[in-house]
């Protein structure tokens, strides 16, 4: 879990630290009028589980969305700065969109899987949905929910409508059909906050298995959880009327042992927040 | 009548006695179910309606009033208000009121649905009488126009129904989709005069789509009447009908769905065709169904258009065609006397069932989802895989 002063420097440095790294540089960003995200600086290594926490409404949420180009899907959002993707600004005009989302996958925090397809369908419709077909899509499927940790519960209901799991098992669903489509990073919205316990620490065993493969990053409002699973924290908060920020960023256990700003420690200790 | 039961109150006689535990905890393990309609709550319904027809009756005795409507409502009137005592001297005033809410509120359904009713039962017992093979398969080419309904058959119009309403969907079932898909999915500055420009369209007479089609297809272009230009009419009609109702539908589809299809790295027009639309599918459908059922039923746009006509054209793109309200029209239009109403009737009744059995079929294919198409093809696949590795049962 601790993360060596090495690795970190390496990271904060922006070198191209394997593939799946990811950089925010001065990040801000607009609804409209309204700044909801001021000058936001993150590095988020490849292979890695960064979480970002903070009080709600400082900008988590718009931050790790920017991350995916989803952010400009909303009528009157507006951002500037830059987002380095294995040293690419996905935010440069030759970058598609979809190809960025299609490398930086998302699992919401309301588990979303598709009603109107199988849980066989839904695994491969990031595929579908962007035009291409699977070599083997059996195996593809098998694959996908064995590394979100469904295959086993699942294997005899392929066919059964994807809305009918767990809500739990729906969440890994939504987490096998992203991986499904080889993403290098994966960014979770809060992902455990509709589950009940058990079902988190599924999803918290799978984290800690496909970390390897995939870079995370995860916006959690449970102190605990982003303790036991993340590698890296970064603390985003907000003063009143004016945008949120990152107050500090730093490997898991100093965020949550040795925090340089008082603030941090207040908010993990659960002082305020 | 089903009546919504009221609220059990802890103290009625089914509820366990007070420190009973509910849920079985010893002694108070006798199932209730609450709000539920006894034998008891039957009878004090009886009863009231009972008393209130007895009270009304010698009112109406009495005093100088008569009449059958009147008698109903001051009947229901006093029914509610006895039926009302009653509940509140055996359950309380919550209890009361919801009895009360409910008896209105199933008599309110009642009136609603008695029309309905009645129009089915009237057209079947008028129509049904006349129903023989040979309306199905004759034309009116033999019959004279006084004939009754033992001459000739409806074919012709069952035929030009069929062909105007079945081309009308062609033509405004994909452009109404489409435009649904342009409000909500894709919007823009043109939006607003869009929807402003559908609502519109829903407000035409359907008169004057056919007037238009008549002056523009029939008249200008020298097309002559035919079915199509029939169609193109109900087209004008059905569009707005199935845009608007489509437009509420996608609007149903949770964001949610779209954002997770985006985020997968999806096109967006594949995340209309593969998540909103199919997820929508069954609202879709209805909003068909809606549209079908505003074409299915005009009749002065297709006299206008199609023309009408004594014999079997089954080229919907040449000549006058007949359809079944133009059919109804003509009979009842042109024929006094007995005969003629009776062929009305009967065509009235085909065509009656004739939407039914569309409706049906539309709602059985709309139920018919693609994952149980996917089910079939999984069992393909998995006796392939079966026999291909004998013995594997997938582990």
């Amino acid at each position: 879990m601790t993360t060596t002063e090495q690795d970190l420097s390496a990271g904060m440095n922006g070198g191209p630290s394997g593939s799946g790294g990811m950089r925010a540089e001065r990040v801000s960003a607009w609804f409209g009028t309204h700044k909801v995200l001021e000058q936001v600086t993150l590095d988020m290594p490849a292979g890695k589980v960064t979480a970002l926490i903070g009080p709600s409404g400082c900008g988590k949420s718009t931050f790790i969305r920017i991350l995916n180009r989803m952010h400009e899907l909303v009528p009157g959002a507006q951002l500037s700065g830059q987002v380095f993707l294995d040293g690419t600004d996905i935010y440069s005009p030759e970058v598609r969109p979809i190809e960025t989302r299609r490398k930086v996958g998302m699992v919401f925090q309301k588990p979303n899987p598709f009603p109107a397809m199988s849980v066989y369908d839904n695994v491969l419709s990031g595929l579908k949905l962007s035009g291409m077909k699977p070599a083997n899509p059996d195996a593809l499927v098998e694959d996908s929910l064995t590394r979100a940790g469904l295959w086993r519960e699942v294997r005899n209901r392929l066919e059964d409508p994807g809305g009918g799991l767990s809500g739990g098992q729906q969440q890994r669903l939504c987490i096998a059909r992203s991986l499904a489509v080889s993403p290098e990073v994966l960014l979770m919205d809060e992902p455990c906050s509709a589950l009940d316990p058990s079902s988190t620490r599924r999803i918290e065993e799978t984290i800690g298995e496909i970390v390897h493969e995939v870079t995370v990053v995860i916006v959690t409002h449970n102190m605990q959880q982003a303790q036991r699973i993340s590698d890296l924290c970064a603390f985003f908060n907000v003063d009143e009327g004016s945008p949120g920020g990152i107050v500090e960023i730093g490997p898991t256990t100093k965020i949550f042992n040795d925090p340089d700003d008082p603030r941090t420690a207040d908010y993990v200790h659960g002082r305020f927040g | 009548m089903a009546v919504t039961a009221p609220p059990r109150s802890p103290g009625s006689a089914e509820a366990p006695p007070p420190g009973a535990g509910v849920f079985g905890g010893p002694g108070g393990d006798t199932p209730i179910r609450p709000r539920s309609f006894n034998a008891v709550d039957a009878w004090v319904l009886v009863a009231s309606i009972g008393s209130s027809f007895a009270l009304i009756w010698v009112i109406f005795r009495l005093m100088p009033i008569s009449g059958a409507v009147g008698f109903l409502f001051w009947w229901f009137v006093s029914f509610a208000f006895i039926y009302w005592l009653a509940m509140l001297q055996l359950e309380g005033p919550l209890v009361a009121k919801d009895r009360l809410m409910a008896v209105l509120i199933v008599t309110g359904t009642g009136i609603l649905i008695v029309p309905l009713v009645s129009i089915i039962v009237f057209v079947t017992a008028k129509g049904i009488a006349y129903i023989r093979p040979h309306v199905f398969v004759q034309t009116n080419n033999l019959c004279g126009q006084l004939d009754g309904p033992t001459c000739g058959g409806i074919a012709h119009a069952i035929v030009g129904t069929l062909e105007q309403v079945a081309i009308a969907m062609v033509i405004s079932v994909p452009l109404a989709v489409l435009c649904a898909v342009y409000l909500n999915e894709i919007g823009g500055p043109l939006r607003r005069p869009v929807r402003l420009f559908v609502d519109a369209m829903s407000g035409v007479p359907s008169i004057v789509a056919g007037l238009f089609i008549y002056a523009v297809v029939v008249v200008s272009l020298g097309w002559g009447f035919s079915g199509f230009a029939a169609a193109l009419a109900l087209s004008i009609l059905m569009l707005p009908t199935v845009t608007r109702t489509s437009e509420e539908v996608l609007r149903l589809v949770p964001d949610g769905l779209r954002e997770g299809s985006l985020a997968l790295g999806g096109y967006e027009w594949r995340t209309v065709w593969n998540v909103v639309l199919p997820t929508a599918r069954s609202g879709l459908i209805t909003a068909v169904i809606l549209g079908v059922a505003r074409a299915v039923g005009e009749t002065a746009p297709v006299l206008l258009t199609a023309f009408g006509a004594q014999v079997m054209n089954g080229n919907p793109f040449h000549g006058p065609q007949e359809s079944l309200p133009l059919f109804i029209w003509t009979y009842v239009r042109f024929n006094p006397g007995e005969a003629p109403y009776l062929r009305a009737w009967m065509a009235s009744f085909v065509l009656i069932v004739l939407v039914l059995g569309l409706f049906t079929l539309a709602r059985v294919l709309g139920t018919r989802t693609s994952i149980e198409r996917r089910q079939k093809r999984a069992a393909k696949r998995d006796a392939k895989r079966a026999a291909a590795e004998p013995g594997g049962a997938r582990a």
